[in-house]
């Protein structure tokens, strides 16, 4: 299992030289891929423009939206705008796509959120078929989501799955649907699969406050995903070890604080 | 900390003793509106788990508790006039008066207070004067009705109607009765509490129930009426009632279990169906693990709280899980009384998904081994006979005699050989096309003259051979799947052909709506197919009436408009495509057909149809369904994904029409295997094998040879 970072692209107030530092840094290594999380009505600096820095400051990392929410976007500008990042990052774009969980972001964006998810079968169904906007046909698309039809849309149009985290419990349960569903449209071999956490290595109350305020849509649920904010080596090499052990490909440990400090901590804890 | 607790059953109590226990300043007080002895119900039952946990959290209440139980190993299945007994089960319970009493002297012992026969008036009265209140008040649990929206509370039926009796009939196992009326089948759950009295619960499906005049009989004459019913196994003995009326369960969920420094425990919070009898010990199991997080978070309430949330909520899904499968099992259970003892009996002991083949073998060795035995022999076993698990029976269809009920599936005709020596009884290449513009892709395989080296190879390794017969219809002229599914050629494509001119997804041609000569041609192109598959050497032929390609785009109102015959009666075409294939295919052959039995959408295929459709398939010559889902629309908003998923549909089907089943649904193990063969909810079971390190360790190449290695 690769383990990649995130980048602090949607925590509030990120200088955004601070992304472009922090790419850089990832760079240097342990980890395979920097990634972005994606919203719109949020204090955030876009995925695409916050990948496409990062590829200018980068050779070795892979680059990969986990997630981009497709609908929101129009799609041949969708499909523009990953085919010129994957360019400018010379072929090391993975793309995960999904429909987000957020009804203020299609208020503000101007797009119904009824038949979201037909809208990204469409975007995934274009990627696919190239459409004459420059994008490769073996660009590497995942699909996230946790319900039946984002399972069939996955296994229909991507090369994997991408969960949108919780413990590897949870990972493994969704994998299990990922690789029946791959199974089911007659997929030869298996999807790939990506996981997610949390972290903060030191400042844990500022990370907590955070993702209170990131997932407060969620009522309840943000109290207890800032409870599984990984807050220690310990805690977080075991959240690894779980998700290597059901079967995740790549794990992308997105930080809640915004301090290059964090990327540190976390590369010595993954040495 | 100041901690009221609101209801005083088993849930409550045991929290009060474990905090009070934990720190003898805390100010916990039990507030009950009923008397200290009133009580409802009978016995409860619990598990050897939860007495464990018990045993660490609280030895002084374990030993009182576990002084007084009944214990039994053993679970009778009383059917059809048999008695099949399962042994190994470790149930124990309790009388829930004196599960009580123990725990309200034990609270008092420790300084808890106990108000009796007091009603919460106001909650949030209770939450301001308090650092934590607890509302361990049941079912009906009024704190979660106040914040009933901001818990995203939600309460339903779930199963059968029921009452909840005792009796003087001491029971010396778990004991479920099924009996037949002559309006429907009834259960009965029963099991002993103490040395005088068992629980005895009725239970029927709700138009059973009314068939019955339950519904206008008060509470002497339904018990009355019940102790008629079951005078033979109560044997002499009365049934007694406390309040004992009929009801529905009551299933609750809720998404929060706290809100601010309130929070719920037990039956408050969540209901599990009592079929699976792990009511008390969720809320046991509740109380033990809050006591612990505040332990673990001694001044952050919201953290101790948000804690016990993370640590019990997931266990709690998997337990209603299993009983809702339990709960569902029994509403449907008389679609199976029509099956043998044995495999009735396995059947109702992996109800839940939580009991398999495997580890029933563990508990009870000998249960399984003459299980095993029945089954291979086809019900004509000896004493003391062994066999091999139901994966490994035999099964034949016409002059189809399979070695065992294991099919392995390949998109690539030349691996058959290969699964076949790797131990399969049926290997199926699929899908195949009768014709090149049947196909799904370029390299969708096509059945023409050169079947016959791969059936032998088949045979030579002793399995049977089987085709997947399939028209791609409006599913054709598309990219192969390595990159996805349903993505068109751009170039070198073909013309599609569907019942109506619709799409099948998105930038997908419009195909045809096929006219008469177009029927024509591909009814006869299939059977043409079928004679050469059969000259070949195939065993085994299946047409495909699945996954929205042609004929199943026929099957389905959501992609068949045709206002002719071929619309108004949608099954008609693919009945013409069945009776020309039966009609070529050899007679004593097996012609199984893959079956999309729903669409999993409001508007297309429903289940109900489909299994209809199942029944008239087998009438037509169809001996086998493989039962399949989905995939009839691109976007089908009820797709379901995860281990076994076709299992339920194709148990469906096989107990409705009594048509023999192949079921897929990514089933990766034996166990699973032979679970639902032996439970028959299919006959035959489509294996996926994952790739495995160990494998690729074992099978690399020969170990070394063995040799000493010289120590000094």
């Amino acid at each position: 299992m690769n383990v990649g970072i995130g980048l602090p692209n949607t925590i509030p107030g990120t200088d955004g030289r601070l992304l472009v530092d922090w790419a850089r840094h990832a760079d240097a290594g342990p980890f395979s891929t920097v990634a972005t999380l994606d919203r719109l009505a949020y204090d955030s600096i876009d995925p695409f423009c916050a990948l496409a820095a990062a590829a200018a400051v980068t050779d070795r990392v892979a680059l990969a939206t986990m997630i981009a929410i497709g609908p929101l976007r129009n799609t041949a500008l969708l499909v523009k705008e990953a085919a010129s990042v994957d360019a400018v990052a010379g072929g090391r774009l993975t793309l995960g796509l999904a429909v987000g969980a957020r009804l203020d972001d299609y208020e503000t964006a101007g797009v119904p959120h009824s038949g979201r998810g037909a809208r990204l079968s469409e975007q995934l169904a274009a990627l696919r078929d190239g459409d004459g906007l420059g994008v490769r046909r073996d660009l590497r698309l995942l699909v996230g989501g946790n319900t039946g039809p984002a399972f069939a849309r996955m296994a229909r149009y991507a090369d994997g799955y991408a969960h949108n985290g919780g413990p590897p419990r949870a990972f493994d349960r969704a994998a299990a649907g990922a690789r029946a569903a791959w199974s089911d449209l007659g997929r030869p071999g298996r999807p790939l699969l990506w996981g997610q956490g949390y972290f903060a290595l030191g400042d844990e109350d500022a990370g907590a406050a955070y993702l209170r305020d990131y997932y407060a849509f969620t009522g309840p649920f943000a109290e207890r995903i800032a409870a599984g904010n990984l807050t220690s080596a310990r805690a977080i090499k075991d959240f690894v070890r779980g998700y290597a052990e059901a079967g995740c490909d790549e794990l992308i440990l997105f930080p809640t604080v915004a301090d290059a400090a964090q990327l540190d901590r976390l590369a010595e804890v993954l040495a | 900390m100041r901690i009221r607790i609101a209801g005083a059953g088993p849930a409550g109590l045991q929290l009060a003793i474990l905090l009070k226990k934990a720190d003898a300043s805390h100010d916990v007080t039990v507030v009950e509106r009923n008397a200290p002895d009133a009580t409802f119900g009978w016995g409860v039952v619990f598990s050897e788990e939860t007495l464990g946990a018990l045993r660490d959290a609280d030895p002084e209440t374990h030993l009182r508790i576990s002084d007084t139980f009944a214990r039994w190993p053993t679970v009778d299945i009383r059917y059809r006039g048999r008695l099949l007994r399962s042994r190994g089960h470790a149930f124990s319970a309790i009388a829930r008066r004196l599960l009580l009493e123990i725990l309200q002297r034990r609270a008092t012992d420790l300084g808890v207070v106990l108000r009796f026969r007091t009603e919460v008036a106001d909650v949030a009265e209770l939450a301001a004067d308090a650092d934590v209140v607890v509302a361990a008040d049941g079912v009906n649990s009024f704190v979660r009705r106040a914040y009933a929206d901001e818990l995203g509370a939600r309460v339903e039926a779930q199963g059968c109607k029921y009452v909840w009796f005792g009796t003087d009939l001491v029971l010396d196992a778990f004991t479920f009765i099924f009996k037949q009326t002559d309006v429907g089948l009834v259960q009965v759950h029963a099991y002993p509490f103490d040395e005088r009295t068992s629980t005895w619960i009725v239970e029927c499906p709700e138009d059973t129930w009314r068939r019955l005049g339950f519904d206008a009989m008060d509470e002497a004459e339904s018990l009355a009426a019940c102790e008629a019913l079951f005078a033979e196994e109560l044997d002499g003995h009365s049934l007694l009632s406390n309040r004992s009326l009929w009801t529905s369960f009551q299933l609750v969920r809720c998404d929060s279990w706290h809100r601010g420094n309130v929070v719920l425990l037990g039956d408050a919070a969540h209901t599990a169906h009592f079929s699976i009898g792990s009511g008390t010990k969720l809320a046991m199991e509740d109380a033990i693990a809050l006591s612990q997080a505040f332990v673990r978070h001694p001044d952050r309430i919201e953290r101790a709280l948000v804690d016990y949330e993370l640590e019990r909520q997931p266990v709690v899904e998997r337990f209603q899980q299993a009983a809702g499968e339990s709960a569902a099992y029994f509403t449907r259970v008389e679609r199976y009384a029509h099956m043998e003892p044995m495999p009735f009996a396995f059947n109702l002991l992996t109800r839940s998904g939580r009991v398999t083949h495997a580890n029933l073998a563990q508990r009870d060795p000998q249960f399984v081994r003459v299980l095993d035995a029945w089954f291979h022999t086809g019900g004509q076993s000896r004493s003391g006979a062994v066999a091999p698990p139901p994966m490994f029976s035999p099964w034949r269809a016409g002059a189809v005699a399979l070695r065992n009920r294991v099919v392995r599936a390949t998109a690539d005709a030349k691996r058959l050989p290969e699964l076949a020596a790797g131990g399969a009884g049926l290997v199926l290449a699929g899908p195949v096309a009768a014709t090149p513009d049947g196909r799904i892709s370029h390299d969708t395989p096509v059945l023409d003259d050169g079947w016959e080296a791969l059936a032998d190879a088949v045979h030579a390794a002793g399995a049977h051979v089987g085709v997947l017969l399939t028209h791609a219809g409006r599913r054709g002229s598309t990219h192969p799947r390595a990159r996805g599914a349903d993505i068109p050629l751009r170039e070198g494509g073909w013309q599609l052909l569907a019942p109506s001119a619709i799409p099948y997804a998105a930038r997908m041609p419009v195909p045809r709506a096929m006219t008469a000569a177009d029927m024509a041609a591909v009814r006869d192109a299939l059977a043409g197919a079928a004679r050469r598959a059969a000259r070949a050497g195939i065993d085994v032929l299946e047409l495909d009436m699945g996954h929205g390609y042609l004929l199943a785009s026929f099957l389905s109102p959501a992609s068949n408009r045709r206002d002719d015959e071929y619309g108004g009666d949608r099954l008609r075409f693919p009945l013409e495509v069945l009776d020309a294939v039966r009609e070529a295919w050899p007679e004593d052959r097996l012609l199984a057909v893959r079956l999309g039995v729903m669409d999993g959408t409001r508007r297309g295929l429903q289940l109900r149809e489909g299994i209809a459709i199942a029944r008239e398939l087998a009438e037509h010559g169809c001996g086998l369904v493989d039962v399949v889902a989905g995939q009839t629309l691109p976007e089908a908003p009820r797709a379901d994904y995860r281990r076994g998923f076709l299992t339920s549909l194709a148990d469906r089907v096989r107990a409705e029409t009594r048509v023999p089943t192949l079921v897929g649904g990514y089933l990766t193990t034996p166990d699973e295997v032979n679970t639902i063969i032996g439970a028959g909810r299919a006959d035959l079971c489509l294996l996926e094998v994952p790739d495995t390190e160990l494998e690729r360790q074992v099978l690399a190449r020969p170990p070394e040879p063995v040799a000493a290695v010289a120590v000094a």
